[in-house]
Formats: C-alpha cells, sequence, structure tokens
C-alpha cells in the first residue's frame, strides 16, 4: 500500500526511508506475554501501510505492555502512569502530519487514565490506541484490575472482585469512538488488520487486545480465550449499526466476539480546531511580529 | 505627585467590574499611571463587590491606600468602604436606595445624593443601568473629561452600541452633570498627561507574552485566578495562531502541554495552586524526559480550596518541591504586567535552552488586577529560534547525550533518522531504560548517576542565565527591603512614601526565586544595613528559601496571609518599626 502520509502537509517523506521495525532493544516481557503478538501486530500494521518510521510516534504509560514504544523504530514517548491520551493529542495537535499510535495497559487506560479515555474518544481526535488488555495489573505483581471480572482472586482481593469490570467496549461506544474493535493476541493475522484499520480510520481508533498475562492472570489465559472468541466478521455483524455494536460488547461468557464492533465518520478534533487549518502548527509562522493592533484593545 | 482613588462597590450582578474598568481606562486614556483591583467573592449574583482605581501623574505599583470618590450602589459599600475616605472626599449614594445619616459622614468627607434610579427610569425599567449615573458622578470628581468617559463607553460597547449603549451614555451624562452641579472635582484629582497608555491585568500580559514568545498551544483546566490567560488566548487564538485547549482536568493539560512541545511546538499551561498540585507528576516527567514546558502557577489563598478569590504567595514550597525526587527548574516571578510580559517570554527562553520545566509564579493580586504599561514596555518582536537543534547527518543520535552543559540536541518527531524514546524511566543516552533488566548493574549504576548530575548541571546554566536579583533604589539605606512577586509593588510605593519623610530605603527583589546564586545573594544582603522581608503567607517561605540557598536568616519579617494585598501605609509603618527598634 502507498505510504498514507505522503500527501499529509508537514512531514518529511520518501520511497527510501525506512519504515517501522525492530530495535535492538529485546522485550522484556515474560515468554509467552500476550504482547509480543501486540507488538508483531503494530509492526506489521505500519509496514503494511508503509508509513515511515520517523512520521510515527508511539506513546504509552506505564506497566509492563509500555514498554512497547522501546522495541519499535519509530518515535515513542514513554509517560507517566495513566497519561497516555493526554500526552498522544498534545503531540498529534503539535503536529498533525504525524501518526500517533497510544498504547498501554487496562490498569493505565481504563483505571489511573480512564477520565483521558472517554474525553479523548468525545473529542474524536485521529489517534489509534492500542490497549494491552490483560485484566491484571503485571508489573506490580498480580493486583485486580478495572477490567478483573467479579470473583476474581488476585492480591488485593483474597476473596475475590467485589466490582462490576468496565466493559472498554460498551465505554467507547458511549463516548464517540468512531473505530471500536477488539482484538486478540492469539490470533495476530486478525490483530494486524484492526490495528491497520485504527491507523488508516480518520478519528479516534479504540484496538482493545485480550492480551493475556501468563504470570499472574491463571483465569483469563490463553485457553479461555482460544475456546470462547468468535469473529464478529464471520457472524455477520454490521459494523455501521451502533445499537448492534453495543449488543455485541456485552456478550460475556461462552462466547465473546472479537474483530470490528464499530465504525462511522465524524469530524476529528484537528478539523474542527480552526486553528490548525494552514496546516500542521508545528510548521506555522511564531510569534507576534507586525502584529500591533493586538495591543489596541487594552488602550 | 498628585494621585485619586476611586472606589466603587455593589453587590455581584450590579456592573461594578465594566464600571471599575470604565473609570481605569479613561485614567490611561489621559496619559496617567493606573493601577485597578478588582475584589470579588466566590458568587454570582449578590454578595460584596467592589474595584478600586487608583490615578496618578507618577507611577504607582499598587491599589495604594485610601479612598477619595467612593461610589455606593448599596449600603454595604458605604458601611464597609467610607471610614477609608480621606478628608476632601466624596461618597456618591441614592437616597432612594440607602439613607444615610449626618453622623455616620466621616469628617471632612462630602455625601453627593445622586437620584441614581430615578434617572436610570428615564431610559428603562430594567435595573440594568443603575450603575451607569454612578459612573458618571465618579468620573466628574474625578476629573475625567466627559468626552474621554463617553469615548471609552461607546469603545467598550462597540458594536453592541444600540439601545442599552445609547442608554449608558445618557444616564452616565446626566449623573456627570448632577455632579457638576452639586458639587466640585476633588481637589486629588490629577491633570491628564501624554498620549494614552495600555492597561492589562497580570493575566493578559502573561498571555501576550507566551504568544509573542512563539506559544502555539495552551492547555489549561479553569480555575481562579488562572483562568483569564485562558480567556485571552482563547478569544484571539486565531489572530495569535495558538490552539487553546481547554483540558478534562489539569493532569491532562499539563500532560497535552508536555506532547505539544515534544511534537515541536511551544507550549504551556496556567493554573492555581490545587491545579498545580495535580500537575507535579508531570512536572518531573517534563523534567525526566527533558522536555521544555512553561507553567503558569497564579495564587490563591490556600490550603486546599482556601479563598478562591483572594490572593497569596503561599505556593512556593510547592513549586520548589513539586515532583518525586530531583531535577531541574527555574521559578520566575513578575510583580506587573509589564514584568509578566518580559519574564513569560524568559520563561519561554529558558524553558527551551535548557529544556527543563520553567514556573512563572503570580497570584491571585498580579493575575487580576489593572495596570499600565508604556507602549514601549511590550515589545512584539522577540527573536523565536528554531527548535530543532540537530539535523541527521548519519551519525549516531543520542537525544540524552552527556554534555557539559547538560543540554543535548534535541529532535523533533517528523525530522527522519532521528527516532528515540523519550523516557520517564532513568535512561541511557539513547534514552533506553535502563530501570528494569539492566538496573543495578555496575555500568548502569555508574549511568544513572552520570545522567542525574548531566541534568542537574542545567542548574548552574541557569543561574547565569536567568535574570539576577536587582537592587532597587539609593544605595545607602536605612533598611532594605526583600521581597518577590507582586508584593514588589506595595513595597515599591512605600518606598515612595518613606523617601517623603526622609527615609531613604531600597529594595533586594527576585524576578528569578529559583534557582539562586547563593553567594552573591549573600553579598547583596550582607552589605544591607537592615533588612525586612515582605512575603504573602504565613511561614516566610522565601525567607526559608533564602536561608536555604544563601545561608542568611531575615528575622525581621512582615507576613501576611489574610487574602488582601499590602497596602503601602502597613509596609511603611513595619519598616519604620524595624528601623526604630530592631533589624
Amino acid at each position: 500500500m502507498a505510504d498514507s502520509s505522503a500527501t499529509r502537509p508537514g512531514v518529511t517523506t520518501g520511497p527510501a526511508l525506512p519504515v517501522v521495525g525492530k530495535t535492538e532493544i529485546r522485550p522484556t516481557w515474560c515468554p509467552g506475554c500476550g504482547d509480543f503478538g501486540v507488538v508483531a501486530a503494530v509492526e506489521g500494521a505500519l509496514k503494511r501501510l508503509g508509513i515511515p518510521s520517523h512520521n510515527v510516534v508511539i506513546i504509552s504509560g506505564i506497566g509492563c505492555s509500555s514498554n512497547l514504544p522501546h522495541f519499535l523504530s519509530s518515535y515513542g514517548f514513554h509517560g507517566i502512569h495513566g497519561r497516555v491520551l493526554p500526552v498522544a493529542e498534545g503531540i498529534r495537535w503539535a503536529n498533525h502530519g504525524l501518526t500517533v499510535i497510544g498504547t498501554g495497559g487496562d490498569g493505565d487506560g481504563f483505571g489511573i487514565g480512564a477520565g483521558h479515555f472517554v474525553h479523548a474518544m468525545r473529542r474524536n481526535v485521529d489517534l489509534t490506541y492500542v490497549t494491552m488488555d490483560n485484566q491484571i495489573y503485571g508489573l506490580t505483581t498480580g493486583q485486580a484490575s478495572p477490567t478483573s471480572v467479579m470473583g476474581q482472586k488476585t492480591k488485593s482481593t483474597p476473596d475475590g472482585v467485589i466490582e462490576n469490570p468496565i466493559d472498554p467496549i460498551a465505554l467507547a461506544l458511549a463516548s464517540g469512538a468512531t473505530y471500536v474493535a477488539r482484538g486478540f493476541s492469539g490470533d495476530v493475522k486478525q490483530l494486524t488488520d484492526l490495528v491497520a484499520g485504527g491507523i488508516q480510520h480518520h478519528g479516534f481508533s479504540l484496538v482493545d487486545v485480550f492480551s493475556p498475562c501468563v504470570t499472574y492472570n491463571k483465569l483469563n489465559t490463553f485457553d479461555f480465550f482460544r475456546q470462547r472468541v468468535y469473529k464478529l466478521e464471520s457472524a455477520g455483524h454490521d459494523p455501521t449499526n451502533l445499537p448492534a455494536a453495543f449488543q455485541r460488547a456485552l456478550e460475556w461468557g461462552d462466547k465473546i466476539p472479537i474483530g470490528l464492533f464499530y465504525r462511522t465518520e465524524r469530524p476529528t478534533y484537528e478539523d474542527l480546531e480552526e486553528v490548525l487549518a494552514p496546516g500542521p502548527l508545528v510548521h506555522q509562522p511564531t510569534g507576534l511580529a507586525g502584529k500591533d493592533k493586538l495591543l489596541d484593545e487594552f488602550v | 505627585m498628585a494621585e485619586i482613588v476611586v472606589r466603587l462597590g455593589g453587590q455581584a450582578g450590579d456592573g461594578i467590574a465594566s464600571i471599575g474598568e470604565s473609570i481605569a481606562r479613561s485614567f490611561s486614556r489621559m496619559g496617567l499611571h493606573v493601577f485597578g483591583v478588582n475584589a470579588y467573592q466566590s458568587v454570582i449574583r449578590g454578595g460584596h463587590v467592589w474595584f478600586g482605581a487608583r490615578a496618578s501623574d507618577a507611577r504607582v505599583y499598587s491599589q495604594g491606600d485610601g479612598t477619595d470618590v467612593l461610589v455606593a450602589l448599596d449600603r454595604q459599600t458605604f458601611d464597609v468602604h467610607s471610614p477609608g475616605i480621606r478628608p476632601g472626599g466624596t461618597v456618591v449614594y441614592d437616597a432612594e436606595k440607602f439613607s444615610i445619616a449626618d453622623n455616620e459622614v466621616p469628617v471632612g468627607v462630602q455625601a453627593l445624593n445622586v437620584p441614581a434610579l430615578k434617572i436610570a427610569r428615564k431610559y428603562t425599567s430594567a435595573s440594568v443601568l443603575q450603575n451607569a449615573p454612578g459612573l458618571g458622578a465618579a468620573a466628574y470628581l474625578a476629573g475625567i473629561p466627559l468626552e474621554v468617559l463617553h469615548k471609552q463607553l461607546s469603545d467598550s460597547f462597540g458594536r453592541k452600541a444600540g439601545d442599552v449603549a445609547n442608554w449608558n451614555l445618557g444616564a452616565s451624562r446626566d449623573g456627570y452633570e448632577f455632579a457638576s452641579q452639586h458639587a466640585s472635582v476633588s481637589e486629588a484629582a490629577p491633570k491628564a498627561r501624554g498620549p494614552a497608555k495600555l492597561l492589562m491585568t497580570g493575566n493578559q500580559a502573561i498571555a501576550l507574552g507566551a504568544a509573542a514568545a512563539g506559544c502555539k498551544f495552551l492547555a489549561q483546566y479553569p480555575m481562579t485566578p488562572a483562568s483569564s490567560v485562558m480567556h485571552w488566548m482563547a478569544a484571539h487564538s486565531r489572530d495569535v495562531g495558538v490552539v487553546v485547549k481547554q483540558a478534562e482536568d489539569e493532569l491532562a493539560a499539563i500532560n497535552m502541554a508536555i506532547g505539544a512541545s515534544f511534537g515541536g511546538v511551544r507550549s504551556m499551561t496556567a493554573t492555581s495552586g490545587g491545579g498545580f498540585a495535580l500537575m507535579v507528576e508531570a512536572l518531573g516527567m517534563a523534567g525526566m524526559t527533558e522536555t521544555p514546558v512553561v507553567v503558569v502557577e497564579a495564587q490563591r489563598s490556600g490550603p486546599s480550596t482556601g479563598l478562591p478569590t483572594k490572593t497569596e504567595q503561599g505556593d512556593l514550597n510547592m513549586m520548589l518541591g513539586a515532583g518525586q525526587g530531583e531535577f531541574p527548574r527555574a521559578i520566575l516571578a513578575p510583580s506587573n504586567p509589564a514584568e509578566a510580559y518580559r519574564l513569560t517570554i524568559r520563561a519561554f527562553e529558558l524553558a527551551e535552552a535548557w529544556q527543563v520545566p520553567v514556573l512563572v509564579a503570580s497570584d491571585f493580586h498580579l493575575s487580576e488586577s489593572l495596570m499600565t504599561v508604556d507602549r514601549d514596555e511590550i515589545d512584539l518582536n522577540v527573536t523565536i529560534p528554531s527548535l530543532e537543534t540537530v539535523q541527521p547527518d548519519g551519525h549516531d543520535y543520542k537525544r540524552y547525550q552527556l554534555t557539559t552543559t547538560g543540554v543535548s540536541p534535541r529532535a523533533l518527531p517528523g525530522q527522519p533518522g532521528l527516532q528515540f524514546v523519550a523516557g520517564s524511566d532513568e535512561h541511557d543516552e539513547k534514552g533506553h531504560l535502563i530501570s528494569d533488566i539492566h538496573s543495578g548493574l555496575p555500568v548502569f549504576i555508574t549511568m544513572r548517576q552520570e545522567m542525574m548530575d548531566k541534568r542537574m548541571r542545567k542548574l548552574h546554566g541557569l543561574v547565569s542565565a536567568a535574570d539576577p536579583p536587582i537592587l532597587e533604589g539609593p544605595s545607602a539605606s536605612e533598611l532594605t527591603f526583600v521581597a518577590w512577586g507582586s508584593t514588589v509593588g506595595a513595597v515599591r510605593d512605600a518606598m515612595r512614601l518613606l523617601a517623603a519623610q526622609g527615609r531613604a530605603t531600597n529594595l533586594l527583589w527576585f524576578p528569578t526565586v529559583y534557582p539562586l546564586d547563593g553567594d552573591r545573594v549573600r553579598a547583596m544582603i550582607e552589605k544591607a544595613t537592615r533588612t525586612l522581608l515582605v512575603e504573602a503567607n504565613y511561614s516566610g517561605q522565601f525567607g526559608r528559601l533564602l536561608r536555604a540557598e544563601a545561608g542568611v536568616h531575615l528575622s525581621e519579617r512582615f507576613l501576611k496571609y489574610d487574602g488582601e494585598p499590602f497596602s503601602p501605609h502597613a509596609i511603611v509603618a513595619r519598616a519604620l518599626e524595624v528601623i526604630r527598634h530592631g533589624g
């Protein structure tokens, strides 16, 4: 596929410029971790789309999964816990010629960062948010997460979780995300399609990924998901139908859907912000030289 | 020096701020120096509000003391403010609204009963006009020509001009004429002099300075008294080319600003203490990732929600210590709008040159008070360098290269071949984490120390690059005031009052509150005959900083934490006490 960013203003592109690949840094994840499938899918999607690595920024927060930016050859910002999306939004508004991808875990995005998650979606900022949802806190050695299911026993809930889990898909649908998908790191091929679709989508894209923690979550394992997941595209789901998407989002139990729940077109925040109309902020003139008329109001 | 103070008070919703600004702006159009204070409560309707406009033919740096013309739209205004009316002054009221007994009028003060409601009824039955006759009367008493007032009113109504504008012009003219028939112009009124001055708040000056410095992105969450930074920038966003984002909270605001800065544009956020408390963790991220960001901290009375519409300098400790661990930062503290404009530009220069977070410490008194600025104090021609400090040339790029200054070459996303990851974890020169599988291994123990040393070295450069402390006034003095931020204004006025009494004093003030050259500060303070520390907080936070950084203990202090700004006379009284008895 052609470089989708080639026609965008404000970025340097050329056929000789390398696309995203691996870096010399080896992932520090436990052997068998679901996140290996996610980084492979992100790399695969960016390669397929042919976006040069210098025009991609991958932002993350804190947690095992948030180490992801270090393993790919794009620009990266590995920030603090829960603040992936505001950093990503700021980068996007500074230079909307860039391809911006947020990454992180369920605790990062749906716990400490839940407020930002909702607001980024209602703004329809054009970025792709890939959450590695393992339904547990891994890096802090196994406490309940916002997506841990009722009754799950963890270090912080020895008698079982007594809170209802957040449903990221339903929350995204309710908050105005315009591309809502769920993948499974056990199916890298489909996941690559979903991430690529999210990057190509004009608006906020969520790809929530079942990315099992092989060390601390003995409930939501690869086998657990392999036995339950089914693909929405094979089940006749219409991703333009919002009520149907909600209905599918609520399915949990013996059958759990993965794939594209919903997609719609709506102007992005960048489309509606008039200051960005002339092009990326980073290439606009700076300062007030010659704008002395601004001082008239103070007389 | 001739000066006059006009004070107008009533209930929130009475239009006090708008008639107050009309008086203040009429004065500044007459070429006078003006200081305007807008005092209000944390309510939208009801409650007591007042506006004070002080005008003089010499520079004024504070709201001053006393009142010459008081416009009381309600009895509470009379009760609260009439004791401050100076002999020869006038109180304007409407006997139809409330009465004043003869023995309630202060000695030497005239009570002028202006039939404001009756005048207003000539034009409309609506209550919106009851402030206009008082405005006209005050303008007459203060020596403002009617055409100056009316030009100002017409300009402020602008294109809205219609019935409401005409009613206001008519009712203020009636008030003006009534006053001219029943009273005479105050002897305190200064004469018009020279061309019109600019009149702006500290927050407007900060927003203007940011845009002039090349700021392209402002993210902010509403909080008094910082909100009007966002209001000015949002109203002008297209003219100045700045994206203004009202964020969902202060956590988002500063993270967006840091993201935008990483993305390649100069960025800022503004808040008050409560919001800044939420920004603390991200401030450290800016320090660790070496991403420039400017944070305006407009202080108000704390702790917690405190007094939202009252002033204080109580957040200095927080600004100094904000963030886990240690990282370099600078804190600049302008004392008036002209300095706020200049120091905001400095904040951007320092943030960018040293790749650090820079705080602009304001407070309610600076952020929301109006003060005149000479046109030549606002230079819009600011040199704005490119943010890219490295070009791809095939070399092995190290974003966090160890350097003698501590500053490393900075690439921006979109530059080919220079990709790196900015990490909030400790990292090596290339930005690779040394926090996980490498931590504790000998080579990375060394790297950790080198990275800390590299970042902290910037403090040495910042000390030289930032504005040094300034000694103002005669070199031989009986007393040296030590102050920072908006408090400097009242001290300047107090110094003039003391000089009139034959007392020579000078002032050591700190446009840069941090970092300080401790040796230099100590040398400056040791030259003083005696010192008086003046700051608006309970514990003398700046005094504590000087003790830590310069090893000097300023034992004579004038501290204030009642929410109100310092009055020059109170500073004079305290200074005389120190000169006579202590220090």
